[in-house]
């Protein structure tokens, strides 16, 4: 018996990555606690030679390994891109709300990277078993960077619900697994496609299994009836930790559709397509109207995010590579808004103070006109208005959805955008029309104002010149998909 | 099977049986930890009749060798209250005994159903000097080398998060550092503040 060694190129950017943490890792026992600056900036070096390696070894065409498991194509490179950007921002945004907090520890830079290689485990998974060691190496370590402010009761109220939660949508996601493995007879997601197209599986039992899969799915994305966990871990974590649970994950959960339901079960189209309908729509209601009545800032992103989700379920629902693409590249918009949302939360945060209500906004424009403005822009770009990338993620998905001929949803969609509007404008309105209650003066370091700046001159730059990143999402959906 | 094989299966089965009825109905929480520890090795030794033996060997060292020492530790440790433990056994029994019997019918539905007995007849004998555990370890540690790896990172994740979540240098412990007292300064055991005079009234 004689084993081959796997292709291993397409993998360097996993493989590295975990050298690279566990290097960290080690490392971080030997620093002392005035020099933890270091374990950051390691962190920060190891993201970038992930990317480095991720864009070097980048070509046209799909490559597969280990077998088939693991699959590197250009949506997955994108992607991963996206994520590795997220994960760097959301590091340099956090950093000196870590240091007044203690959380400025070497576990909180692990656990972000041990979450970062489940992300791009899910994104290359071509095999049910890989998606599903993926979603756990995600799930946990997001479950212990909640949890990793020990003596704050709500923040392990939250990691406690997060973790039973995701267990129970875990359970409901293997048993659809098994299910679909029972009527195909395998667990690689081309082969399990071809057994659905052939028409030999038993529909009854298909059907079944992708109950509980789209349920499960469902649960991971936060959108309704599966979103209770979202408002109070939202609220209830660090914001340093809400910032990356806003962002990075929800890539991986756009991926984790395309790969099981167009890549595995794309002939059943048909069958997810209404319940995605019904999903999508129940969010988009149930989170403009509920984050109308909220006055905690982190709340009211949270329902604002189920909103979002719903839409971006709309591209994938419409079942065309446009949709698709559309959805990617609402999901990219939605990551960079996010982003500068809780960015700017935790910049106007300080020591034993957190700016997490509507009333800490009040009259921003007087205390730094800068911060005020970069939140004006990443509001009007979360409301759709034109001028912002967010207009045209929300264009281009409802053009998706009315070229699949479903008009009521587009008209529905676009009543569920003013409502949301409403609640976007009225943090526009506390900032600049209403008087400062908090006059403490704000403080940022150097590299956040200018992080921030790039952030939402990129909402506004690609609000006004769309057209690269709408191209970038086909090619990498178009080539990625057709085969 | 021949005779012989039969009896040593009649034997483990009893044991078995008895040492999980031993489990539930034993007073003292060690005894039935080690009547548990009792139905794991019996049961290690009907996976080994089946030809199972790398399982059954993993029975025995993982469940026998540390999740159950580990149970026992905690059953010492823990002080469990047995009479609050026994509270309530009466109400529950009726539950507990339509539960049970709904399992016995289930499983006589399982085995006296006709896919149950054609279910070892087209399974090929194994080769003699065939090795289960060596047919696992190239099964794992090639076509599933990816996976494999994964699971690892994992158990990474565990061991990193639960030394995070719970490790605490207490603050109360009373231990000396002598290097620090030998450089003690005069200026670090007093401080001299300047305050103005107050009156006495």
């Amino acid at each position: 018996m004689t084993f081959a060694t796997p292709y291993l190129a397409p993998v360097y950017p996993e493989i590295f990555l975990l050298t690279a943490l566990s290097a960290i890792l080690m490392l971080d026992l030997f620093i002392s606690e005035s020099k933890r600056f270091l374990t950051y900036a390691y962190s920060q070096l190891a993201l970038l030679v992930t990317a480095a390696l991720l864009v070097m070894g980048a070509s046209g065409h799909a490559l597969s390994t280990f077998g088939g498991m693991f699959i590197d194509d250009p949506m997955a490179r994108t992607l991963k891109l996206v994520a590795i950007v997220a994960v760097s921002f959301v590091m340099a945004y956090s950093r000196t709300y870590n240091q007044s907090r203690g959380l400025f520890r070497g576990e909180f830079y692990v656990l972000l990277l041990f979450a970062l290689l489940g992300i791009m485990v899910m994104i290359s998974a071509n095999h049910f078993l890989v998606l599903y060691l993926g979603l756990e190496l995600l799930s946990l370590s997001m479950c212990a960077l909640i949890a990793l402010q020990r003596d704050s009761a709500s923040a392990s109220e939250a990691a406690m619900k997060y973790f039973v939660l995701a267990a129970l949508a875990s359970g409901l996601l293997l048993y659809g697994l098994s299910m679909l493995y029972g009527a195909t007879g395998s667990l690689f997601m081309p082969m399990v496609a071809n057994a659905i197209a052939s028409g030999a599986a038993d529909p009854a039992i298909l059907v079944f299994g992708l109950v509980f899969v789209v349920a499960g799915l469902a649960f991971k994305l936060g959108v309704v009836p599966f979103h209770m966990w979202v408002p109070d871990v939202y609220e209830g974590s660090p914001t340093a930790v809400t910032l990356f649970i806003s962002t990075a994950p929800k890539v991986a959960a756009f991926a984790f559709f395309i790969r099981l339901l167009v890549g595995a079960l794309g002939p059943m189209v048909s069958d997810w397509q209404s319940m995605l309908v019904i999903v999508a729509v129940l969010s988009m209601l149930l989170g403009n109207v509920t984050a109308i009545a909220q006055t905690n800032l982190k709340r009211m992103l949270a329902y604002s995010t189920i909103s979002h989700m719903g839409f971006l379920l709309l591209g994938i629902l419409s079942g065309s590579l446009a949709g698709y693409a559309s959805a990617m590249f609402y999901m990219v918009a939605y990551v960079m808004m996010s982003l500068g949302a809780f960015g700017l939360i935790l910049m106007l945060s300080r020591d034993g103070f957190e700016a997490d209500q509507l009333e800490d906004l009040k009259g921003l424009n007087k205390r730094s006109p800068w911060y005020a403005f970069m939140m004006l822009l990443v509001m009007i770009s979360m409301a759709g208005i034109p001028v912002s990338v967010g207009f045209f993620a929300k264009l281009s998905v409802l053009s998706a959805v009315l070229d699949a001929g479903m008009t009521w949803l587009v008209v529905y969609a676009v009543m569920m955008s003013l409502i949301g509007a409403f609640y976007y404008l009225r943090v526009i309105k506390l900032m600049y029309m209403d008087e400062p209650v908090d006059e403490s003066p704000l403080v940022a370091e150097t590299d956040h104002r200018v992080l921030i700046g790039l952030n939402a001159l990129a909402i506004l730059v690609l609000g006004i010149v769309p057209q690269p990143l709408i191209d970038l999402c086909m090619a990498s959906i178009g080539q990625s998909l057709r085969g | 099977m021949t005779d012989f094989s039969v009896l040593i299966f009649s034997a483990f089965a009893l044991v078995l049986l008895g040492a999980a009825v031993g489990v539930i109905t034993a007073r003292n929480p060690v005894h039935a930890a080690l009547f548990l520890v009792l139905a794991f090795f019996n049961g290690a030794g009907l996976w080994m009749m089946l030809e199972a033996e790398f399982l059954s060997i993993a029975l025995v060292l993982v469940y026998v060798g540390a999740v159950m020492v580990l149970f026992l530790f905690v059953v010492m440790m823990l002080n469990v209250d047995l009479a609050r433990l026994r509270e309530g056994f009466w109400k529950h029994l009726p539950l507990g005994l339509g539960v049970g019997l709904l399992m016995v019918v289930e499983m006589l539905l399982v085995v006296s159903s006709k896919q149950f007995a054609s279910l070892g007849a087209g399974m090929a004998p194994a080769a003699p000097g065939g090795s289960n555990t060596r047919e696992l370890g190239l099964l794992l540690y090639t076509d599933y080398v990816y996976p494999f790896e994964l699971a690892a990172v994992i158990l990474l994740v565990a061991i990193v998060a639960a030394i995070a979540l719970t490790l605490r240098r207490r603050k109360d412990s009373k231990h000396l550092d002598p290097s620090q007292q030998v450089r003690v300064k005069a200026a670090d055991r007093i401080r001299i503040v300047a305050m103005r005079a107050e009156k006495d009234r």
